[in-house]
This record gives structure tokens, sequence and C-alpha cells, in this order.
């Protein structure tokens, strides 16, 4: 749909506009790239809910950019110390904060955007996995996504050091020093991360340029990629039944509706709700409650005062948990290096999930009781693993039950779920699928 | 009033009763108080910004609690020429290194990086500027309940007077000050309202603005799924 195989020469009515469009797309596929993403674009017309996050993830990704470049215009990526003994770079937050106009609204749309773009990513993820939208022929979209969602953890994590706070500093210190573990090269290799011996200004020049240019090209391409691939082979629906199958004679999806006007207007209602939620953070709790902005990264970086708890910011716990998990030294190796492979390894193995699932149907309107038990764990211990990851490893629920060896636990499951996903997926039970979608 | 105060009085003792645990008492609420706001930024002038700097502040913003910049140029600018510098101090951090093993630190952020989940940093600050006691084991002969081992003497104990802990760990005024323990209270409460204030300026109008742009986005709202509504009303 999305290409321009249908090419045919748009005649002008002989109006200024119409001669100016015509010169246009003689030399520009302007109106044939409007009809194959937009207004000519067939999507099935029963989306729910959960079909809004994708557009967010779009909106915020513009916030981000948009706001970043006006924070990039005064932002000073300096470790040194200013007269008052403070760092640069971290005086030049609270400069934005204070004497630059409305410096402080494009801070916290930028600190809130961060959190807010993974909890609508995270949401998008989710809905790919009820409807089995990973599944063929999406195979390449959900890859990109996955490679997006890697994109974006690099991005906030770099993006995090910049503010040079405490845990701006020790939280790049603890992650970069997880590379000193890989065997042989380790070492030089996190020297060669950091620039240094220690995270420090040659660390937080490279993070700079990394975060304002070279990962959001990478992102911005990787989006173009998924859209181009979405756009290719059609959206998924929550019925998971694919409407190219039953067309009009003009070749048109007898339950699909152009994207443009239907799900442009659907999805600015949803654009206000979601800018709705975003201003009562932006404007009402911009640190939420010490998860979005932690306290510590309040004090200006000490390189000699480590602080007695390290946490990430929220959206990383899970992962950070996953990390946490292993504390055996397998096979001789530092049981951190293990770690380091089982937060990239439960990334990483997303990527899989569609030749993983063997299930006939894709939506789990249609699937089994197997199936709906172990995604609702799944989900359950996703949360118990992202609530651990913000404790101390030390840390019990209620003072009784031990919360580490409750992570190691769920850490297992998360693997568990995905690695026997060819066996469950297959003997579980499925309701037929109806031709049509359903509204 | 007199039951806030009651509260306030009985608080500390309530609150430092349970040893183990850091409880922090409530600070009471000022923003809207411009009176309460100018005599903490008077508190912190004479009192903290011998050490302590406040160096992301410039003087002139003071005007947004209600003063002059004449009135600031008579009453607290003992450490800059002009109204636009930031409020810093005359000693530099290296040399308060050597003078007090530690610099002390800058507390233009204090109000934000003192919150946990024990409470807010205006609670911490609220507890922990009325928790000093004697101690003559430590250099500076002042030791605190929030701060084990604190560096800081108690700088405010002329008004406080002198507080010392009484063999169930409870704090107990032994030398009364120049304030009674109410009006002690209501100074650091005031101190503090001006450091909640000094580590985000903005934080009021943060907030009437919210209150507008939710006004605005909820009337968008009632267009935008009036529009939806409208072009949807086709599909079945």
């Amino acid at each position: 749909m999305a290409s321009n195989t249908n090419f045919e020469k748009y005649k002008s009515d002989g109006s200024l506009q119409g001669n100016l469009l015509e010169w246009f797309d003689a030399r520009f596929p302007a109106t044939s790239m409007w009809r194959g993403h937009l207004s000519e674009y067939y999507a099935p017309k029963n989306f729910n809910f959960w079909y809004f996050f994708g557009s967010l993830a779009m909106l915020v990704l513009v916030i981000q950019i948009v706001t970043g470049i006006f924070l990039v215009m005064h932002y000073k990526p300096d470790a040194s110390l200013n007269a008052d003994g403070i760092p640069v770079a971290f005086a030049s937050v609270e400069y934005i904060m204070r004497d630059v106009p409305w410096g402080w609204l494009i801070r916290y749309m930028h600190s809130t955007g961060a959190s807010a773009f993974f909890l609508v990513v995270y949401l998008h993820m989710f809905r790919g996995m009820l409807y089995g939208s990973y599944r063929q022929p999406r195979e390449l979209i959900w890859i990109f996504g996955t490679l997006l969602f890697l994109c974006l953890m690099a991005e906030a994590f770099m993006g995090y050091l910049l503010p040079w706070g405490q845990m701006s500093f020790w939280g790049a210190q603890v992650i970069v020093n997880l590379f000193s573990a890989i065997p042989l090269v380790g070492e030089p290799l996190s020297i060669w991360i950091r620039g240094d011996f220690v995270v420090g200004d040659a660390t937080l020049n490279r993070f700079f340029s990394f975060h304002v240019i070279a990962v959001p090209l990478v992102l911005l391409g990787l989006v173009a990629a998924h859209i181009l691939a979405l756009h290719e082979v059609g959206s998924n629906n929550p019925d998971g039944v694919e409407i190219k199958k039953r067309k009009t004679p003009e070749g048109i999806p007898l339950d699909g509706i152009p994207f443009h006007p239907y799900y442009s207007v659907k999805d600015i209602v949803g654009v206000v709700v979601f800018l709705m939620v975003f201003s009562i953070i932006v404007f009402f709790a911009p640190e939420g409650g010490g998860y979005f902005l932690e306290y510590n990264n309040f004090i200006p970086a000490d390189p000699l005062k480590t602080p007695p708890h390290i946490a990430p910011v929220w959206y990383f716990t899970p992962y950070y948990s996953l990390l946490r998990a292993m504390v055996w030294p397998l096979f001789g190796i530092d049981a951190k290096f293990w770690g380091v492979v089982a937060m990239g390894g439960g990334v990483v193995i997303l990527a899989f999930l569609p030749w993983l699932d063997r299930s006939p149907v894709k939506s789990i309107r249609y699937r089994g009781p197997i199936f709906k038990t172990l995604l609702t764990i799944f989900v359950i211990s996703f949360f118990i693993l992202g609530f651990l990851g913000t404790k101390a490893p030390s840390y019990a629920f209620f003072g009784v039950i031990p919360g580490a060896p409750v992570a190691q636990l769920l850490s297992a499951y998360y693997f568990l779920f995905f690695l026997t996903m060819p066996w469950w997926s297959k003997i579980d039970k499925y309701k037929p699928e109806p031709d049509r979608v359903t509204m | 009033m007199k039951k806030l105060l009651t509260a306030l009085l009985a608080a500390p003792a309530i609150a430092l009763a349970s040893g183990a645990a850091l409880h922090l008492d409530k600070a009471p609420e000022v923003q809207r108080d411009n009176a309460a706001l100018q005599s903490g930024a008077r508190t912190f002038v004479n009192y903290c910004m011998n050490c302590h700097g406040l160096s992301y502040v410039r003087y002139n913003r003071l005007t947004q609690l209600g003063l002059t910049e004449q009135q600031i140029k008579d009453h607290l600018l003992f450490t800059a020429d002009k109204v636009g510098q930031p409020m810093r101090i005359a000693a530099r951090p290296a040399e308060q290194k050597k003078w007090f093993g530690a610099t002390p630190p800058d507390l233009s952020l204090v109000a934000r990086s003192r919150a946990s989940e024990d409470g807010s940093g205006a609670d911490w600050l609220y507890t922990y500027l009325r928790s000093f006691y004697r101690d003559e084991k430590r250099p500076t002969g002042w030791n605190n309940l929030v701060y084990e081992n604190v560096g800081m003497p108690h700088v405010l104990w002329q008004l406080q007077g002198i507080q010392v802990l009484n063999s169930e760990h409870h704090l107990e005024l032994e030398t009364p000050g120049t304030q009674t323990p109410a009006e002690y209270d209501k100074t650091v409460a005031d101190l503090v309202g001006f450091m909640v204030w000094a580590a985000e300026p903005e934080a009021g109008f943060r907030k009437q603005l919210g209150f507008g742009v939710l006004a605005f986005l909820f009337v968008l709202f009632g267009f935008a799924y009036k529009m939806k509504k409208n072009y949807w009303k086709d599909i079945k």
C-alpha cells in the first residue's frame, strides 16, 4: 500500500495551489506518500485503547527532540568546578531551571518525557504481546521495535549522566564498571568507554555527544524503518486476523478504514488525554515522588562520596533486578559478567518472540488458559522485579520475606516464560478465529 | 493556631521517642506567606550565609517574596555589590575545606536533596534544625539526633537555648534561649520555608500555570472527542 507502485500523475485543476502541487508531484512523491501512509493506508477499524501508544511514542519522541534542542542551547557538559565549587554541568542545569526564561518548563518536560517515553513504550510492547503483533508477517517490525527499545535504553542511560548529580555519576560508574567483568578485554574496555579510569569529564562529554546526536540519529532511522515495515504489511488488530484477506473489488480491505482522517482524529483524543496526565506530572509532581527525578541527584557529583544506595530510575529497575539476580561466578567468570548477560539477554530475547510463539492464533482473545495464566504471572513478576530493583538487595517484604531470592525466582520465570514458550504455546487450547474483525 | 502550636511542641518529643527509625516532624507550610518567607530570608542571611552559599539564587529574586530592590540593598545585601548577583559567600570552597575540614555545602537545593522515604526535604530540615543537643565528645560541643556526629555547630543556639539528651534519649531544654520553644519553632519553620522557596523559586508559578494548562486541555478534549465521534459515526 505504502509504495509508489500505483503512481499516477496528479492532475491540476488549474488553480495556483493545484499547479504548485502538480509541480511538486512531478519531482517528489508528495501526494503518493500522503496517500500511501495516511489517506489511503487502511488500518483495521477495531483498534482499541492499546493502540494509542504507538502514536503517543511518536509524540514523546518529538517532545524530547524539541525540548532537547533548547536544553542544549544552555547546558554545558563540563565536569570542572566553578568558583562556588560546583560542577559546571550541574550548575548549568540549575541555570536553566532558574535564569533561562521558561527553562524550568523545558527541563521538566524533558525529564518527565524520559519516564513517559518508557511508560508508553512498555504499554506499546505489551499490546504486541496481547494481540500477537510480532507474528508473521510482522517479525521485522517487532525486531526493529526491540532495537528501538535497546536504543532508548542507551539514550536514557547516557542522558541521565548529564545533570552530573550524585545518582548520575554513580549510576554511570556502576553500569560502566560492569563491562570490566568481561573476561580478558573487560578492564581496557571499561576504560575505553569512560575515557578515564573513573567516570569524569571525558565520559560526560562523550555521553553528551552520544545522547544528543549519535543515538537520536539511530533512533530516528529505526522509527522510520519500524513504520515503513508496518505500512508495508499493514497493522494487526485486537482480533489478530488479517484484514487484507477480504477486500472489495477495488482492493480495499473490507474491515479497513483510511488512517487519515479516522485514526488521526482518534489519536488526537489520545494525545489530549496523554497531555493531561503528562501536565499533571510536569506541573504538580515533576520529581514523581523521587522516581522521575531522584532526590540524591540534587547533590552535585562527588567522586569521593559513594551514596549508600545506588538505584537506577524506575524504567530500568526490572532489568536491574535481572542483573543483580546473577550472584554465581559460573565457569570461573565473575558473577557481574553473568549479570550483564542476564540483563542484555532479557532485552534481546524479546526479538525472538516471533519464533518462540507456536500458537495457531495471534490474539489473546482466542488463546487458551495457559497463555492467559502465564502472561498474567509474567506481568506481575515484571512489576515485582521493577519494585525490587528500586530497593537495596537487603530489602525484605514486610521485613520478613527476603527480596533477593524472590528477585532470583522471578528472574528465572522471566526467561523460562520465553524459553518454554514453543512448548506451552503449542499444547494450549484455542478458540477458532473469526473471519472478520469484531467491533 | 493554638492547636497547631501544641502539636508542634509535642511533636519532637513524640517523634524522637521511637529512636531507631528516623521520624521527621511535618514542616509547617508557609509558601503562601510572604512575611514568613521574608523572616526566613533574614534568618538565612544572618545565620547561615556566613558559611553556606545560596549561589543559584540572585538577590533580586527576593523581590518575588514582596521585597523591593531598595529593601534588599539596605537589609540583606552583605556579600555582593549588585542585586543582580548571586547570594554567594565571601569564603571560597578551598579555604573552607582548610578551616573546617569539609566545605559547608551550598544550600540552594538542600530542601530537594534531603527528601527521602521518611519525609520531604522540608520535614528533614525542620526536624534537623530543632534536634541539636550538647555533646562534649564532639569537637564543636554539639551533636544532632537527625544527623549523627554532624560537623556543623548549633548556629541558632542563642535563639533556641541549649538542649541535652536525657537518660531516655529524649531532647530536653536545659538552658532557655532568647526565644520560647514556640517562637523558635516558628523561626525554623520560616527559615525552612525560605529554603524550600530557594530550591525552586518557580514552583508557585509552576502550579498556577498547571491549572491553566489543564483547563485548556479539558476544553480541547471536549472538541477532540466531539470531532472523533463525528467522523466515526458511520463506522460500524
